[in-house]
C-alpha cells in the first residue's frame, strides 16, 4: 500500500455558474483499494464525480487532480478516459441508433488505436481489436453481468430500465478496464436483485489492477461491496474518514453528527 | 485542361477523394448556353427519331416560358447561358472497362465502381458528363429479359416500349426543370423488368460530372412489370470547382400490379452543384414503391420523390436523409398521393444541419376524393449541430376524404452536451462522438440499405462531420 496513489485530489474547489460546490476536497485512491464516498443529498458528491471526469459545466477554481502523478485538469474527458479513469453515470444518457456493441468497440479501439492515427477520413477501427475478438470479449463480459447476448444489438441506454442502464455501465467498465473507477450512485434505483448483480460484477473486476470509488447515499450497496475506506462528505468537503465501520455508524446515526462536528470545528 | 483552383474551404477531404478532375478530353462539346440550335444539335448527334427531336424543342419552349420557382431555395444565381449543356466524353458506350478511356476508367476505379460491380451488383451503368461510357448487366438477367440500358440505347433499341411510357409520369410541363431536362436530356438508365422476375441483387448507375460549368441532365425510365422486383441504386460525385454546375434529372417509374421497386440514391455532389431533380413513381394494385433518398452533397438540392398510388393496395414509402453543411441548402422531402381506396404510405425524414447549413423537409400527403381507408404516417426529425445552422419543416396535407388515418410527428433536437460528454467519458474524442450521434440519428434509414451502402453512407457522414465540433 505504499506506492504513490493513482488518484490524488488536492484541496479541490469547484464551482458551477459561479456558485462554489466543492470547498477544499482532499482524497487519495490507490489501485487495489475500494473507497466509499458517502454524504447527504446536495453535499457535492455528483459534482465531484463529474469534475473528475471533466464535465465542461464544472469549473475548477483552485486545487488539483493528479492521476498517476500528473495533473489532468487540462485534459478532455476522452483523454482522461484513455488515461485510465472511468465513471459509471448516475443517469446514463441514451444514444438512439448506436448499438451497445458498436459503441463499446469504438471506445475500446480508441484506447488501442487512439484517434489521430488515421486522419484520412476513413472509418476508424482499422486497427485495434478485430470484430471476432471483440465479440468473444463482449460475450464473456456480458456473461459476467448475467446479460443476455441480445444486449449487444440494443441501442445504447435507449428504452433501458433503470436497472438495465446501471448494468450497462458496469459492462462498459468491464470492457474498458479502467485503473480507477468512480461509481456515481450506481445503487440508486436498483432493486435488490439488480443491486446484487451489479455488486457481483464490481467485485469480480476489483482487484490489484483497479481502484474503485463508490459514491453513494445509502449504506445498502456496502453490504455487497466491502470498502477499505469510507469518507463522509458534507458541504463540499470530506469531514470524516474511517474504515468500513464508519458506514455502519452512518447507517444507525445518520449524517447529523457529522454536520454537528463540522459546526463545532468551524466555531 | 482546367486551370481553376478548387474551393479548398469546402469539405477538404471531399476535394481529395471525389473533387479531383480529369483533363478534359471530350469528343464533342456544345458551345455555352441554350437555344433551339443546341437542342437540335443534341438530338442530331444522337441520331434520334423526329418525334423525340420535336419533343425536345417543344420542351425548350416550355422551359423558356416557365418562371423560376421562388417558393424554395434561392435559384436566382443560376446562369443558364454560362452552362455547357452537352459534353460527349467518348464516341461509344462500352460493355468492357478495358474499352473505357484510361482517364475515365481511372476515375471510376478511384470511386470504386468496377470493384463494387464485381462484388455486389447485378449490373452497372457509368455516366461521365453527358453520356454513359460503360454499361453492363449480368448475362443471366439479360436471358430473363431484363433490360438495363442507358436511356439513349433504350430509345434506340426499344423505341415502342420507350415511347409508350416516356414523359407520361413527368410531362415537360410539370415544372421548369423537368422541361429543361426534357429538352436536353442525355444518358441515365432505361430499365424493364419482365413479369414475375426478381432482380435480387441491385443494379447501379453512377453519375460523374467532370467538365467545369457543365450541366448533367440524365433521364431515367423504369418499368417494373407485374409481380416483379428491382432495386436500383444511384450514386454521384463531381469535381470541386469555384464556379457552379447544374444537375437536373428526371426519373419516371411505373410499378405494375403486385410489383415492387426500390430506388436508392446516395447524392454526394461537390458543393458547387445545383441539384434540381424531379422523381416520380406510379404504383398500381398491391404494388410497392420505395424511395431511399440520401442527400449529402451539392450546393442546393431540391428534390421531393413522389409516389402516386393509383389502385387499391398500393403502398408508397419515402425514406429521406438530408445533411447540410457549410454553404449547403438541402430542401428535400417527398410526396405521397393517394388516388385509390385502401392505399398506404409512409414518409420518414431525417435532416441534419451544421456549420451554417440549412436542411429541411418539404412534403405533401394528399388523399384524393374516393381514396377511403387510406393510411399515411409522416415522421420528420431534425438534428441541429450548432447555433449557426437551420432546419425547416414544411408538411403539406390535402385530405379530401374523412375515412382515412393520417399521422404526423415532427421533432427537432440539438446534439446534447450530455450525450457528447457521455461518449467522451468512454475515451471517444469529441468529433467522433458527434459523428456517432449523427450516425445513430439516421440509423433507422441506413439499416434499410444493403450493407455495402450502409457502410458507404456512414463513411460519408463521417466525412461531413470532419472538423465540425470545436
Amino acid at each position: 500500500m505504499s506506492h504513490t496513489p493513482e488518484l490524488v485530489i488536492k484541496d479541490l474547489h469547484v464551482g458551477i455558474e459561479g456558485k462554489e460546490i466543492l470547498k477544499g476536497l482532499d482524497l487519495e485512491v490507490r489501485k487495489g483499494e475500494i473507497h466509499a464516498l458517502m454524504g447527504p443529498n446536495g453535499s457535492g458528491k455528483s459534482t465531484f464525480a463529474n469534475t473528475l471526469m471533466g464535465h465542461p459545466k464544472y469549473e475548477v477554481t483552485s486545487g488539483d487532480i493528479l492521476f498517476k502523478g500528473e495533473s489532468i485538469l487540462e485534459m478532455e474527458p476522452d483523454e482522461r478516459s484513455r488515461a485510465g479513469l472511468f465513471m459509471a453515470f448516475q443517469y446514463p444518457v441514451a444514444i438512439p441508433g448506436l448499438t451497445v456493441a458498436n459503441f463499446l468497440r469504438t471506445a475500446l479501439n480508441a484506447r488501442l488505436a487512439p484517434a489521430g492515427t488515421n486522419g484520412d477520413g476513413a472509418m476508424p477501427h482499422k486497427k485495434g481489436i478485430s470484430p471476432k475478438e471483440f465479440r468473444a470479449l463482449l460475450k464473456e463480459r456480458m456473461a459476467l453481468l448475467k446479460m443476455d447476448e441480445s444486449w449487444a444489438g440494443r441501442y445504447l441506454n435507449d428504452g433501458f430500465s433503470g436497472g438495465e442502464k446501471k448494468r450497462a455501465e458496469i459492462l462498459q467498465m468491464a470492457v474498458l478496464k479502467p485503473e480507477i473507477a468512480i461509481m456515481d450512485e450506481t445503487d440508486s434505483g436498483l432493486d435488490i436483485d439488480a443491486l446484487r448483480i451489479v455488486a457481483d460484477g464490481v467485485n469480480a473486476l476489483a482487484g490489484p489492477a483497479m481502484g474503485v470509488l463508490v459514491i453513494t447515499h445509502y449504506n445498502r450497496i456496502l453490504n455487497y461491496i466491502k470498502p477499505d475506506k469510507v469518507h463522509v462528505m458534507v458541504d463540499g468537503r470530506i469531514q470524516v474518514s474511517g474504515g468500513a465501520d464508519l458506514a455502519l455508524k452512518l447507517e444507525s446515526q445518520g449524517y447529523d453528527w457529522v454536520r454537528e462536528k463540522q459546526e463545532v470545528e468551524k466555531s | 485542361m482546367s486551370i481553376e483552383t478548387p474551393n479548398l474551404d469546402l469539405r477538404d477531404s471531399y476535394t481529395e477523394k471525389y473533387g479531383f478532375h480529369d483533363a478534359e478530353q471530350s469528343v464533342f462539346k456544345s458551345r455555352r448556353g441554350l437555344d433551339r440550335e443546341i437542342v437540335a444539335q443534341i438530338s442530331d448527334m444522337k441520331g434520334e427519331p423526329a418525334w423525340m427531336r420535336d419533343y425536345r424543342l417543344k420542351a425548350l419552349e416550355i422551359f423558356e416560358k416557365k418562371p423560376m420557382p421562388t417558393w424554395g431555395p434561392d435559384l436566382s444565381t443560376i446562369d443558364f447561358q454560362n452552362i455547357y449543356y452537352y459534353v460527349k466524353p467518348t464516341s461509344e458506350e462500352s460493355k468492357s472497362w478495358d474499352d473505357v478511356p484510361a482517364d475515365m476508367k481511372r476515375t471510376f476505379d478511384k470511386l470504386g465502381i468496377p470493384e463494387a460491380e464485381q462484388k455486389f451488383l447485378s449490373g452497372v451503368g457509368a455516366q461521365y458528363d453527358s453520356e454513359v461510357v460503360y454499361h453492363k448487366i449480368q448475362e443471366k438477367l439479360e436471358k430473363l429479359g431484363v433490360l438495363f440500358l442507358s436511356c439513349d440505347h433504350g430509345l434506340k433499341e426499344h423505341e415502342a416500349l420507350f415511347k409508350q411510357y416516356f414523359g407520361t409520369i413527368i410531362p415537360s410541363t410539370d415544372n421548369k426543370f423537368a422541361a429543361l431536362n426534357s429538352a436536353v436530356w442525355s444518358g441515365g438508365s432505361f430499365i424493364y423488368v419482365p413479369k414475375g422476375v426478381h432482380v435480387d441483387v441491385p443494379l447501379q448507375a453512377y453519375f460523374r460530372i467532370n467538365t467545369k460549368d457543365m450541366g448533367q441532365f440524365e433521364r431515367t425510365l423504369i418499368i417494373v412489370d407485374e409481380g416483379a422486383f428491382v432495386h436500383y441504386v444511384e450514386g454521384c460525385t463531381a469535381p470541386t470547382y469555384s464556379s457552379d454546375s447544374l444537375h437536373s434529372a428526371v426519373v419516371e417509374i411505373i410499378v405494375k400490379p403486385g410489383a415492387r421497386c426500390r430506388y436508392t440514391t446516395i447524392q454526394n455532389w461537390s458543393n458547387n452543384v445545383y441539384n434540381l431533380v424531379t422523381k416520380r413513381a406510379v404504383a398500381y394494385r398491391d404494388a410497392t414503391m420505395e424511395w431511399v433518398d440520401g442527400n449529402l452533397g451539392s450546393k442546393i438540392t431540391q428534390k421531393y420523390p413522389s409516389v402516386y398510388m393509383m389502385e387499391p393496395g398500393a403502398h408508397g414509402e419515402i425514406l429521406s436523409i438530408a445533411f447540410a453543411g457549410k454553404g449547403q441548402h438541402q430542401d428535400a422531402g417527398g410526396k405521397v398521393i393517394h388516388c385509390a381506396p385502401n392505399t398506404s404510405s409512409k414518409i420518414i425524414s431525417k435532416s441534419i444541419s451544421k456549420d451554417g447549413g440549412r436542411a429541411g423537409y418539404r412534403g405533401l400527403v394528399k388523399v384524393q376524393k374516393g381514396a377511403v381507408d387510406s393510411r399515411s404516417t409522416v415522421n420528420c426529425d431534425a438534428l441541429i449541430l450548432d447555433e449557426k445552422s437551420r432546419s425547416d419543416t414544411y408538411p403539406y396535407m390535402e385530405i379530401e376524404e374523412d375515412r382515412v388515418t393520417i399521422g404526423h410527428e415532427a421533432t427537432v433536437s440539438k446534439i446534447g452536451d450530455e450525450q457528447l460528454f457521455y461518449l467522451q467519458s468512454r475515451g471517444i474524442d469529441k468529433e467522433e462522438a458527434a459523428a456517432m450521434i449523427v450516425s445513430g440519428f439516421i440509423e433507422p434509414i441506413v439499416k434499410e440499405l444493403p450493407m455495402e451502402y450502409a457502410v458507404e453512407m456512414n463513411r460519408l457522414i463521417q466525412l461531413q462531420m470532419e472538423g465540425s465540433v470545436g
